[in-house]
């Protein structure tokens, strides 16, 4: 007979260990489905993961698309552990960029230090609102936030459509779908002379260790830990449920909003009817790689980000196709879940008599 | 301690992977030898197998090949989603090595003049926009010669006087062809309707099938669809209705259904642009080929089409690869009632390229 058992030691090393195994793991696997493919797996496997770094052009770019998913990562990971479960980042991001956008064009054509900083808060605003809908619902009528924020994700990308086909829209443009361009004062400054990687790559850094002192430090974070751990508990305690709801979506809600402004105003530049390739989706994905950890989502959206910088080096120098990056994404998952899971608990054979 | 744990571990590999990226000489001597190829990119807003806009582009690509031989190297990146990714994807290519780049979506637009300028360089040739620079030239295809045909033929067969038209996103092209297909259809059929749905997205099976089941449910007998999955097909056939196929020949997923398909025939374009890039010769030009240059073909007619409608629909192809006929010509009124064009005329390219209103006589407003 097979059993589960929670292990009673765990030292701190044994999660060092775990994420190495799982990444030697996935690096074997993927060499076995490389050589089925008759690709030599060392040469392939430097060409898919390390050559697209190989360049401070790589690495800008890395961190460009590892922007936003630190910054949500983080966000979700405080929510997550509140047990709220905000799986409408996605809308939140969408709301952010379509609002700091349309401050962007409404001063399309005025220069002004002042002009970046009114972006940004109008894009964190416009998440705010977003998250607060699912929260207020939550509250007041105890409706479940995950329905109502993953649909408010869809209301949110076909508002964006609408404003992009119709009020946003670039006047000069042939009545294509997209807005102006925005101009330099409204647009990011840059890290480096090459790539896209952008100031909200360091605006991401301090989230993370924003949220780790939250965590850490804050009574409030702890009070949204007890609520998320047990809510009888926290009833006990006196803590107030609907405050850690409302912090716990409001907190959301403002960052994917924040990395939306951040990714139209750092990434692309304008308004366009798809700004996001699901961000606020995979970024839960992130949040739960990082166990939560608002410092530990620091390398897993690196990580994740390299996955996509990965399959599509798969795709150009390697001839393999798109799902490959969705393999590598699953294998690297399974990996790095099933080995953390061997941390905390460990499997038992014994024979039953 | 855990959580620090999981902290140093990522770190560490990330630590790890910077420090390998130095190790790599072997690379760089490989591509002195391959440098004298043509290498040409090719960037996909869908999988090569969609059966559709994709596959056709990946057909020309593959036709590059054939016609240029060892001279060529192709490279394809498939999926690149029109927003931030496009950027990178086309800068690693340029990056990669890649002489010309074909850049194959509308919304690769603002990436690829970005990318253009960071590699003068290199040729970019981008599908269906208007912004050109030294480097970068567009081209397109007059998809609406072919939408007139269809909507001849859907004016003649539909029992039900209804047409389902499944829609992506309203930018000029898209709208030119409803309006074409229903001019087209109306001149043949004063009763005929066109019911639209818009779908919002150029490839997604599930939503494209979705979109056919309820347009025949309200009463549609023929399917076209300006989207590039062969899901309305298969239900077409599935329903016993017809449909035309888009951007391939889409016989295989609907043998029954399908009484033609416009097919973007690619080939012949990108195998004469890859030739002047290898030549010298390349410029940054504008293109936009109708059925006369082969950019634009019909697959051949379904078993369900009679042979007076096939003869009518063969005079009108015929008519326009001549320059005989073209399919916007007047009297045309805009939807509002507002007068477009007087009998006689013709519109003008610049009209059709930013069209964004409805003919007179269709339904619903534009999203």
């Amino acid at each position: 007979m097979i059993m589960i058992e929670a292990r009673a030691v765990i030292r701190w090393y044994h999660e060092w260990i775990a994420v190495f195994i799982a990444l030697l793991l996935t690096a074997v696997t993927v060499s076995v489905l490389l050589s089925s493919l008759g690709l030599d797996p060392i040469s392939s496997l430097q060409r898919i993961f390390i050559r697209p770094l190989n360049s401070v052009y790589g690495v800008s770019e890395l961190l460009a698309k590892a922007t936003p998913l630190i910054t949500i990562g983080v966000a979700l990971a405080l929510g997550f552990r509140a047990g709220i479960w905000n799986i409408g980042a996605e809308g939140q991001l969408v709301m952010g960029g379509l609002c700091g956008g349309a401050v962007a064009l409404a001063f399309w054509n005025i220069d002004g230090f002042w002009v970046m900083p009114l972006i940004l808060l109008g894009g964190t605003l416009g998440g705010l609102a977003w998250g607060a809908i699912p929260a207020f619902l939550k509250v007041r009528f105890n409706a479940n936030e995950i329905l109502v924020s993953l649909m408010l994700t869809y209301v949110a990308i076909l508002l964006l459509s609408v404003m992009v086909h119709g009020p946003l829209r670039d006047p000069t443009g042939f009545n294509f779908p997209e807005s102006r361009l925005f101009h330099d004062d409204a647009t990011l400054p840059k890290l480096f002379p090459a790539g896209r990687g952008h100031l909200g790559f360091v605006f991401a850094l301090i989230f993370a260790v924003l949220g780790t002192w939250v965590v850490k430090r804050w009574h409030l974070g702890f009070e949204m830990r007890v609520t998320g751990l047990s809510t009888t508990a926290a009833k006990f305690a006196g803590y107030n449920r609907d405050r850690t709801v409302w912090m716990a979506l409001l907190i959301g809600g403002g960052m994917s909003g924040f990395a939306g402004v951040v990714e139209v105003t750092g990434n692309i530049g304008q308004l366009v009817p798809n700004i996001s390739p699901s961000y606020g989706f995979t970024a839960i994905i992130v949040a739960f790689l990082a166990r939560l950890h608002p410092l530990a989502v620091i390398p897993a959206g690196l990580l994740v980000a390299l996955s996509y910088l990965a399959g599509e080096a798969a795709q150009l120098s390697l001839g393999i196709p798109a799902a490959s990056t969705q393999v590598f994404q699953g294998l690297l998952l399974f990996f790095l879940l099933g080995a953390s899971l061997l941390v905390n608990y460990r499997i038992r054979f014994w024979r039953v008599a | 301690m855990n959580k620090s744990g999981v902290v140093l571990g990522l770190l560490a590999l990330v630590a790890i992977v910077v420090a390998v990226v130095s190790f790599e000489p072997a690379e760089k001597k490989e591509k002195v030898v391959v440098a004298d190829k043509t290498k040409v990119g090719f960037v996909y807003v869908g999988p090569v197998a969609d059966a559709g806009w994709t596959y056709e582009h990946d057909r020309g690509r593959l036709a590059v090949e054939k016609e240029h031989g060892a001279k060529v190297e192709t490279v394809f990146v498939e999926s690149v989603s029109e927003g931030p990714d496009a950027e990178r994807v086309i800068a690693q290519m340029a990056a990669d090595g890649a002489d010309m780049i074909f850049t194959t979506s509308f919304g690769y637009m603002n990436p690829t003049i970005k990318v253009a300028k960071q590699f003068p360089n290199v040729k970019f040739e981008h599908a269906t926009g208007y912004k050109r620079a030294d480097n970068v030239a567009t081209y397109s295809s007059r998809f609406y010669e072919g939408r007139h045909v269809l909507g001849l033929i859907a004016g003649k067969m539909t029992k039900s006087n209804t047409i389902g038209y499944i829609a992506s996103f309203p930018i000029p092209e898209v709208v030119r062809g409803i309006n074409a297909a229903y001019l087209a259809a109306k001149s043949v059929n004063p009763e005929v309707q066109f019911k639209v749905i818009w779908v919002s997205t150029w490839f997604d099976p599930g939503k494209e099938a979705d979109a056919a089941k309820a347009l025949i449910d309200q009463g549609a007998d023929i399917l076209m669809q300006h989207t590039d999955s062969a899901a309305p097909m298969k239900i077409a056939e599935e329903r016993g209705i017809y449909a035309f196929g888009q951007a391939s020949d889409q016989a295989a997923y609907g043998p029954n259904a399908q009484l033609t398909a416009i097919i973007d025939d690619w080939a012949p374009y990108y195998v004469r642009r890859v030739g002047e890039a290898m030549n010298g010769s390349w410029s940054s030009t504008d293109t936009w080929g109708g059925f006369d240059t082969g950019m634009v073909a019909l697959a051949p007619y379904g078993k369900a089409v009679p042979d007076d409608v096939k003869a009518m629909a063969e005079e009108a192809h015929k008519a326009i690869t001549e320059g005989r006929l073209h399919a916007f010509t007047g009297p045309v009124n805009k939807q509002d009632g507002s007068p477009w064009l007087k009998a006689g005329e013709t519109a003008d390219d610049g009209t059709l390229l930013g069209m964004d209103f409805y003919v007179e006589g269709i339904e619903g407003s534009l999203p």
